[in-house]
């Protein structure tokens, strides 16, 4: 048994110390927001925030993870109180298929984490490493710039505090 | 009195002799400047010849700032004097070289002066192209000349005095720079010789691959020892190569045209934009070169060739189930890098067996680290190699576990010393090698869509 932390609880899990971090989350603790697209960290599905970067969760073996803060797109916003980065998404309907969405959204959460006020260039640079087949780049962008809006206000509101430490 | 007056004498005698005798060392004149030639009044087969040979010269690497106009300058050059700037060599009037004579362009590669007499930094390694001929600079001259004109201002240098100032160039060249063109040797082979002119001259190996001395000059007794860039280790190319099996011809023809070879693993790094440009010249080059190089590696010892055996044979064997997990660094090797690693999956989109890995095996973990930390970006446009960078995944302790660990059960070298300290500085550093140019395919302006 190994305790995994996944959005601020603690969740004993039973599976193999070199089971990726993915298959735990979807498997194991039924979080489904972090995608299985590649298997091999190359399309950003299964992007999740650990201590507050973003990671490839399907190349990331549980070991990796003792003592560390795994945050799921569960842990940013509820369907009743979606996060900043969630509204902005839904805002600009920057989903198509919304398959690559959730591994975007942690992404630029992180981005948005360490940058409140991103540039276009930085955006794009930081989510190089997702594929999107939809081609909905442009809206993604300016969800990313609204997002980084909203959270400038988000102590206005009484969602979520948005994420890991 | 009259000694003292003497001595006086003396010493302003000595002041002025020695200011003449360094401005006649350091004083260059002004060449004229030009109006910008057309580029149609060059002739297009010096153009595609010039193409090649900058091709050859790697020169968009240093004169590009990633995702940026190519040829314009600007990127930041990291030495330990100070930041020096690659310059623009676009032909704009203004920020380029637009305005240069070929002679003034002749001169900056013979002997590192710009067109207004000022001495460039050996950033710029002139003292690899002065070996280059007058013809194939005429070439490079057409090709530049003819290439769209950026303007960008180039950043000014960040070194601090006397360094900022350009004159103390000239002493450095008094000291380290042999004039003249490449000389056959009548012993060797043409293509021996062609390989040759071009490592020694245009592509300049030696910039990146031969030790510097504490001037920033190549150290002509250790050529090709091993040396310094961007925070990689560019390996010894010499006897001393730490490959694990050693270099022959056909190795390296292949690893220089296609990036990779099955025995010695992608090319990446630094590396990645010489192999890059080495796949678009004339392979008659590139072979010219394995020709030269093969010769500089020297036949490889029998030891060296009983550790190349052994590392191929191990890997050729069935695969071992990976290994024992009783370390930290075992365990994440297993889980982490195995399932790529330890596939069989041919290169390049598998991952080398570390058995064979030069970064593994080299003298220090700078490599290993940045490629652990940061992994291989796809290329754009181009099928590649990739694989994801751990930087977010791992902490400090976990990849120097897994660096101590691939050190022991890889190669036959001791330990590698400082490992924690270079994690922290590889974590600090962004190389150049691995920044992110900003997609070009996705316009911020969607009403640009339809444009290039």
């Amino acid at each position: 048994m190994t305790t995994l932390k996944v959005n601020g609880h603690d969740h004993q899990v039973d599976a193999d110390a070199d089971t990726p971090l993915l298959y735990v989350l979807r498997d194991d603790i039924k979080l489904n927001a972090a995608k299985f697209g590649c298997g091999l960290g190359q399309c950003g599905a299964c992007t999740v925030i650990v201590d507050g970067k973003a990671v490839l969760s399907c190349v990331t073996p549980l070991l990796l993870l003792e003592g560390k803060q795994v945050t799921t797109l569960e842990g940013l916003g509820t369907i009743d109180a979606p996060a900043p980065i969630q509204r902005a998404f839904m805002d600009e309907q920057a989903a198509q298929c919304g398959y690559c969405i959730a591994g975007m959204m942690m992404r630029a959460q992180a981005l948005l984490l360490r940058n409140s006020k991103p540039t276009d260039e930085q955006i794009r640079a930081e989510l190089e490493p997702h594929l999107c087949r939809c081609g909905t780049h442009m809206r993604i962008l300016r969800a990313v710039h609204r997002a980084a809006r909203l959270m400038d206000t988000a102590e206005l509101s009484t969602t979520t505090q948005g994420s890991a430490p | 009195m009259t000694r003292t007056r003497i001595i006086a004498g003396v010493v302003v005698a000595l002041l002025v002799g020695g200011g003449v005798a360094g401005f006649a060392v350091a004083w260059r004149p002004a060449i004229s400047a030009i109006e910008p030639p057309a580029p149609p009044s060059f002739d297009t087969a010096l153009v595609r010849r010039g193409r090649d040979l900058a091709a050859l010269g790697n020169c968009n690497d240093c004169h590009t700032v990633r995702g940026g106009k190519t040829f314009a300058g600007g990127l930041a050059v990291p030495t330990p004097f100070g930041t020096i700037y690659s310059s623009n060599i676009t032909p704009d009037a203004d920020t380029g070289i637009g305005r240069w004579p070929e002679m003034a362009f002749r001169r900056a590669m013979r002997s590192g002066v710009d067109r207004d007499g000022a001495h460039l930094y050996p950033t710029f390694p002139y003292d690899h192209f002065t070996n280059v001929t007058d013809e194939d600079d005429r070439a490079l001259y057409a090709y530049l000349m003819t290439r769209p004109a950026v303007h960008a201002p180039t950043p000014a240098n960040k070194l601090a005095f006397p360094l900022d100032q350009r004159f103390v160039v000239a002493g450095w060249k008094l000291l380290f720079l042999r004039r003249g063109t490449y000389q056959p040797d009548g012993t060797k082979s043409v293509e021996w010789n062609r390989g040759a002119y071009l490592v020694e001259g245009l592509a300049h190996c030696g910039a990146c691959h031969t030790p510097r001395n504490a001037l920033g000059a190549e150290r002509v007794s250790a050529s090709f020892a091993g040396g310094d860039v961007d925070n990689w280790n560019a390996y010894a190319i010499n006897a001393r190569s730490p490959s694990p099996v050693p270099w022959n011809t056909e190795a390296l023809f292949s690893y220089l045209r296609q990036g990779w070879h099955p025995d010695h693993g992608v090319a990446r790094g630094p590396m990645a934009e010489v192999v890059r440009n080495l796949s678009s010249v004339d392979e008659k080059d590139v072979h010219a070169i394995a020709v030269y190089m093969t010769s500089v590696f020297g036949p490889p010892t029998p030891d060296h060739i009983r550790r190349g055996d052994e590392v191929l044979a191990q890997i050729k064997s069935p695969t071992v189930p990976s290994g024992p997990t009783e370390t930290a660094g075992a365990a994440i090797y297993a889980a982490a890098c195995a399932t790529c690693h330890e596939t069989g999956r041919a290169l390049p989109y598998g991952g080398v067996n570390l058995g064979l890995s030069t970064a593994i095996s080299g003298p220090d973990p700078r490599n290993a680290i940045n490629i652990i930390l940061s992994g291989i970006r796809p290329v754009e446009g181009e099928r590649s190699p990739i694989m994801p960078g751990f930087a977010n995944a791992m902490t400090d302790d976990q990849v120097s576990a897994v660096l101590s660990y691939l050190r022991s059960r890889f190669s036959n070298q001791p330990a590698w010393t400082g490992v924690e300290k270079t994690i922290e500085d590889a974590r600090r550093t962004q190389t150049v090698s691995l920044q992110t140019p900003p997609p070009r395919n996705a316009p911020a302006d969607p009403m640009q869509r339809d444009k290039p």
